[in-house]
């Protein structure tokens, strides 16, 4: 089984530009520079079916295609490194094990964009990225990866690090703009996507870690390669290998790169089961703002379209498992205290049903319950859905409240009944 | 236009617009809080969220922002579905979950948005327990009360203080359900039109704190059309008693003119109706005298022959009753010789047809603008704004070459950034605009006059040249030519006519350009219309009695000149509203009402004749002035007079209907349908309820008992509709949002475009002058006046929050040329303390304007500037 993404990655001591060299790196931009075109680039890309790995799967071909033929100059690339999902990792073990291939990963992308200037926005946590990211980008710069006319090709790209202050609404694509921009980072209207008016109103494409991290390989490698190394019930429409992970009570939370398609079980194979005698009652598959999966549903293949089926979604794919002997509702009213508190007060719906919804969950722990409440928070998954709110965030973080209270309702009534948290 | 299927009806709507402002265009009732006709679109609050369906087949649709959705022909949307009806009852509920429902003590409560929207949602009950967020309030200054706890994070407040009114130190901080809008610490908000957010706050975070100090419910009100007095723009606003005193002022909307938003000193300045300087008693030697024993000795004196003196801040009717008393011969304007010569210029300019003058809402529009020696931010500061607005014009073709609607503010804001339109700034000083404009020029007022010549000869060859070419002119020129809508600005503030005729020669050179004129009061232009001669002729005239209207000669002209003309007469009568030095030195003092208290008729800067009306009968015997000097019995007989009198004035006949006026046979009520305390208000003087006072002069009724529907828009007292109790009302008076009131916004152009081209005016010439910047022997310097938007206004200076913002007197001088002086230096007779102005050229130096000790001062002059001793 190939891992092209993690079989270089060394959290420990990653490879400097010369290792990354030695083991193939920066071929693929040479590759591209020298015999691509940028469209060819997208083409190529298009055809290898990688989907955006922040967690929307977005076709990533398609993004880039999205620029208008005539649009203006300059076009900027950004880097979606603000990891902050809850849950999930998989971005840091990429930046802090192997820079450089993100780095080239983020020059192709910018070059098929024809991006005048690239922008890593990283999470402001992730200081140990920030320093082999800048270590990294130096050595790029020195080699002449960067900058002006590089490889002599014609074609020049500036690459800045920006390390966030630390909001998870910073990820969303259109905030994180603003974020750099120096702005309060509220979403922006869509339509104009950024592709249009991104950046300092300019075309701008944004990508998150581990799909740049994919895209030398493409170009290495081609795209029937790349779309092969997904299971095959998954490649009609995806390609590549996924990051995996898992959190919670199991024998040994941790990453894992997968073909795309893997199911729960395999995942949860890797961590070797439950820890102890703890039994398996759910799991959120892909961060926080997925809906959890149960038992029945651990043979569904994890990648972009497959989870729907059972009414969820892959999302970042690492999942947070739920053991028997955690409160459920415990466990969603610390992901809705997450939420409501990461929201950035732009729309109502968002603001102040997280809030109460929040408050509710509390109440419910606390011993206060109300008859009503469970309907009360039905209702606000529903405030939540699509079209109401300004951007995803609550509709994100209405997913595992909603199918908690699908999957676990009898411990939600019994809170209200016992007027105390069960498992305290 | 594009017709949309609300709830299977057809609707005619604008298909440029968004839904939301087509469904209210269409008069249906929708919610919304975070959208503002003149603020645009953001999807903030999804209050005013729809049903959108694909076609005629689609059963289900989907909920979108009426805001954000444009409004497409053939669109199908429905606002009764029952899912969104839910949905916006939802986000009521979600924005009650902190607002700590204080209505019985907020004095937003019964004109609140929020609360009409409240109900217009049918949210009623409060299902939610959980405790509410409360925060510390900040002090702002004496003009705005904070109170955050009400807040429902809408952000409409840092929109338009920001965004549309450019200011910097109000902002939201922090988060999720605990956004905080204010400043970084607290303090008095820095912007001149930061009262507008009394009416852009949707709730009461921001309310009115002088109306705090003397407040009533907006119900028990009683309202008068009226006219801002306080500068020469003639925004329309409502004035607002309770009790014989004036509590308020609130903007009303005038499409054409001020639109949504007035200054500070506009809606402040109201607090000299009671401040403790009025005038009102009628005084005869220093002993109150009854209005009959007055007004005969009036007649007494102007029988044997008197010398009038008019004013640029009384009502037409009162100067042309004071002319009609004392003689055409004898009557003067009561404005110095250089105001009035170049009041004189702007009037033949614009009547020669050089150019027509704009709008208010077309500066808006304008894609170039280019102000010339005028420092409007401070002299008409509603236009000020109005530039702010036209800056965005030219950059709008960004956003909609990238298929952008222009009402997606944020989008449009994000796709232009900072690019800004053409705005050239000619002044001696550092203007409020300058932070926005393209370029800005210095230099003393002939050096401006100058670069004005300069550019209307970079346009048209043909246009006389002035003495070598000012750097800078081309670019103007350039930005001039290539405009659709370009704008050139003057005004009287430097009292140049050389700046005027370098205007009139741009606007002549380029066709097509609007040529905007800024006169310095309310009624410059009306005063100016009857062409009579200035004060310093009245210096010359000779009488027994001298009879000054509405006039503090002393701000007119240097002291001693008027205490030897004052002594020059045996009688002299003053009519004011206030104790004036002039007033000090009068045998006789009459009463005179102000805008707000008496019926009259004024013209703007862009010679729109507007009347106001009063807002209630004052006591005995305060009374108009015309009422005083003349011998009418009615307003309409003081129009008719004005407009038989004067030709050019006709036009103001049309400026509102005659008193005759009736809608349905009923006239048009003072107060809302829901006025209290009628029969008990007065109850500790006598039981029995008085008569309202009738009202000869006006089709308006002291009382709430009248015409219930629209009146046309010159006597609109108040807005308000069915279930729409706050400002926004005037949604419902308007023919389209945003645009005219119903049946065409209030006032009368007086001036129409002009029939014959105009000639070129010659530039100043040098003659062997000194330049602006150039002392004479080294020890006298230019002294130009600097205005004060809070301070520099005869009127508004006697409201205390106007007052408090007032900067103490200074001289201003560049660095180099104050490092001669050290703290203080003496010049026109006051010593004063010396401020750094870097931007000042070289040899001048700039005093405030219409603040002691710098009154009567014939400025800008040559004088010394001495170190004290």
């Amino acid at each position: 089984m190939e891992t092209p993404l993690t079989q270089n990655a060394r959290p420990d001591c990653p490879p400097d530009r010369a290792a990354y060299e030695r083991a193939g790196g920066y071929q693929a931009l040479r590759i591209a520079l020298r015999n691509l075109t940028p469209q060819a680039v997208i083409d190529e890309v298009k055809k290898s079916n990688l989907r955006g790995r922040g967690g929307a799967g977005f076709p990533t071909g398609l993004k880039w295609s999205l620029i208008p033929k005539d649009a203006p100059h300059p076009r900027y690339f950004a880097a979606n490194a603000d990891e902050m999902e809850p849950g999930t990792f998989k971005d840091r073990l990429l930046l802090e094990g192997g820079p450089h291939q993100f780095l080239e990963g983020l020059m192709l992308a910018s070059y098929a964009t024809k991006a005048d200037v690239a922008y890593i926005f990283l999470r402001g946590e992730y200081v140990l990225a920030a320093r082999r990211l800048e270590q990294a980008i130096a050595e790029a710069y020195a080699a002449g990866y960067l900058g002006r006319n590089i490889l002599g090709s014609g074609y020049s790209l500036e690459l800045y690090l920006h390390s966030s202050v630390g909001r998870y609404m910073c990820g969303e694509e259109t905030a994180l703009m603003n974020a750099l921009e120096g702005k309060r980072a509220n979403p922006r209207t869509k339509p104009p996507y950024p592709g249009t008016s991104g950046l300092w109103g300019k075309p701008t494409t944004v990508n998150n870690v581990e799909t740049l991290c994919c895209v030398p390989h493409i170009v290495n490698r081609g795209a029937e390669w790349f779309r092969n190394l997904a299971n095959t019930s998954s490649r009609a429409k995806d390609g590549g290998t996924k990051l995996y992970g898992a959190s919670g009570k199991v024998k040994r939370p941790g990453l894992w790169e997968l073909p795309m398609g893997a199911t729960a079980r395999e995942v949860l194979d890797r961590a070797g089961g439950m820890r102890g005698d703890l039994r398996l009652r759910g799991l959120l598959p892909g961060g926080a703002s997925t809906d959890f999966m149960t038992e029945e549903h651990l043979d569904v293949p994890l990648d972009f379209t497959q989870p729907q089926k059972v009414g969820t979604r892959m999302g970042t794919g690492t999942m947070i498992v739920l053991d028997d002997r955690t409160c459920p509702v415990g466990m969603v009213w610390n992901l809705e205290q997450f939420f409501a508190r990461e929201s950035c007060g732009w729309c109502t719906p968002c603001w102040s049903g997280l809030a109460w919804v929040e408050r509710i969950l509390r109440a419910l722990e606390e011993g206060q319950g109300k008859p009503g409440d469970l309907e009360r928070l039905e209702f606000q998954t529903r405030f939540f859905g699509p079209g109401r709110t300004f951007c995803a965030l609550a509709p994100g973080a209405a997913e595992p409240l909603q199918s908690a209270l699908k999957y676990f309702r009898e411990d939600f009534e019994r809170h209200i009944r016992e007027q105390r948290c069960p498992w305290s | 236009m594009a017709t949309v299927f609300i709830d299977n009806r057809p609707y005619q709507m604008d298909g440029k617009q968004n839904l939301l402002r087509g469904c209210l265009s269409a008069g249906l009732n929708l919610p919304y809080f975070c959208w503002h006709p003149a603020l645009g679109s953001v999807g903030a609050c999804r209050q005013c969220a729809i049903k959108q369906f694909k076609d005629e087949k689609d059963p289900r649709g989907k909920i979108v922002m009426a805001c954000m959705t444009p409004a497409k022909d053939g669109a199908r949307i429905s606002i009764d579905d029952p899912e969104t009806v839910e949905f916006r009852r939802a986000v009521i509920e979600g924005l009650m979950l902190n607002h700590p429902h204080d209505c019985p003590v907020c004095d937003e409560g019964g004109e609140c948005h929020l609360q009409d929207m409240t109900v217009m949602t049918g949210h009623a009950y409060r299902r939610a327990s959980i405790q509410k967020r409360t925060w510390r309030n900040q002090y702002l200054g004496p003009f705005v009360h904070h109170e955050m706890n009400r807040c429902i994070q809408c952000y409409r407040c840092v929109r338009y203080y920001r965004d549309y009114a450019g200011g910097t130190d109000l902002n939201s901080f922090a988060l999720r359900d605990t956004v905080y809008f204010g400043r970084e610490r607290e303090g008095v908000l820095e912007s001149e039109f930061a009262g507008n957010l009394v009416e852009v706050c949707p709730t009461g975070v921001f309310t009115d704190a002088t109306f705090h100090r003397h407040y009533s419910r907006k119900w028990d009100l009683q309202f008068a059309p009226s006219i801002c007095v306080h500068c020469g723009m003639g925004c329309n606003t409502s004035v607002a008693e309770r009790y014989g005193s004036i509590r308020r002022t609130v903007n009303r909307y005038n499409g054409a003119v001020n639109g949504y938003f007035l200054c500070d000193r506009g809606r402040f300045g109201y607090e000299f109706n009671d401040s403790q300087g009025r005038l009102r008693e009628a005084r005869l030697r220093g002993r109150a005298v009854p209005r009959e024993a007055a007004a005969g000795y009036l007649r007494l004196l102007s029988a044997s022959g008197a010398i009038g003196i008019g004013s640029p801040r009384a009502s037409l009717e009162s100067n042309v009753a004071l002319r009609e008393l004392v003689g055409s011969q004898h009557f003067f304007a009561g404005i110095a010789g250089r105001e009035a010569e170049v009041l004189e210029l702007m009037l033949q300019v614009l009547r020669s047809g050089a150019a027509r003058t704009p709008t208010l809402r077309e500066i808006e529009e304008a894609d170039a603008v280019f102000i010339l020696g005028e420092d409007i931010g401070n002299t008409a500061p509603r236009m000020a704004l109005s530039v702010r607005q036209s800056i965005r014009q030219k950059p709008m073709e960004i956003a909609a070459k990238l298929r952008i609607a222009p009402w997606l503010d944020y989008a449009v804001r994000e796709a232009v950034q900072d690019v800004r339109g053409p705005l050239f700034i000619a002044s001696p000083y550092a203007t409020r605009l300058d932070g926005i404009a393209t370029r800005v020029f210095r230099g003393g007022p002939d050096e401006l006059a100058r670069l004005g010549f300069a550019v209307a000869r970079a346009i048209d060859p043909s246009a006389p040249a002035p003495d070598g070419v000012p750097e800078g002119a081309g670019e103007v020129a350039e930005a001039l030519k290539s405009a659709h809508r370009p704008v050139i600005i003057a005004g009287a503030g430097l009292r140049g006519t050389a700046l005027i005729r370098a205007a009139a020669n741009i606007a002549r050179a380029r066709p097509g350009a609007r040529l905007a004129f800024v006169a310095p009061e309310v009624n410059s232009f009306g005063l100016a219309m009857m062409g009579a001669p200035a004060l310093d002729a009245a210096l010359e005239a000779q009488g027994e009695t001298l009879i000054v209207l509405e006039n503090d000669l002393y701000r007119r002209a240097p002291g001693p000149v008027i205490d030897r003309f004052l002594e020059r007469f045996h009688h002299v009568v003053v009519l004011d509203s206030l104790d004036t030095a002039t007033g000090a030195r009068a045998e006789m003092l009459l009463p005179a009402a102000t805008y707000a208290e008496g019926d009259g008729t004024f013209v703007s800067s862009e010679a729109r004749a507007q009347r106001v009306y009063q807002a209630f009968v004052p006591a005995e015997p305060i009374q108009e002035s015309w009422r005083w000097l003349g011998d009418w019995q009615s307003l309409d007989q003081a129009i008719a007079a004005v407009a038989t009198a004067f030709p050019l004035l006709y036009g103001i006949t049309a400026a509102a209907p005659p008193a005759s006026f009736r809608m349905a046979g009923r006239k048009i009520p003072r107060e809302p349908h829901r006025y209290s305390g009628r029969a008990s208000m007065l109850a500790n003087i006598a039981v029995s309820e008085p008569r309202p006072p009738a009202d000869a002069d006006a089709p308006l009724n002291f009382s709430m008992e009248g015409y219930s529907g629209q009146p046309p828009a010159p006597l609109i007292p108040f807005f308000w509709a069915p279930g729409w109790n706050s400002y926004q009302a005037v949604n419902k008076f308007q023919e389209e949002i945003a645009g005219p009131l119903r049946g065409g916004d209030a006032g009368v152009r007086l001036i129409g475009p002009g029939r014959q081209a105009a000639a070129y005016y010659e530039p100043v010439s040098r003659d062997g002058e000194p330049r602006d910047g150039e002392p004479k022997d080294g020890s006298e310097w230019l002294i130009v006046p600097a205005y004060h938007v809070f301070g520099s206004e005869e009127l508004s200076r006697h409201a205390p929050g106007i007052r408090e913002l007032s900067p103490q007197p200074y001289i201003a001088l560049n660095a180099a040329d104050a490092a001669q002086f050290g703290g203080e230096a003496e010049c026109l007779g006051q010593r004063v303390p010396v401020k750094v102005a870097p931007e000042l050229p070289a040899g001048v130096a700039a005093v405030p304007a219409g603040i002691p000790p710098f009154l009567g001062f014939d400025l800008p002059r040559r004088v010394a500037i001495r170190k004290p001793l």
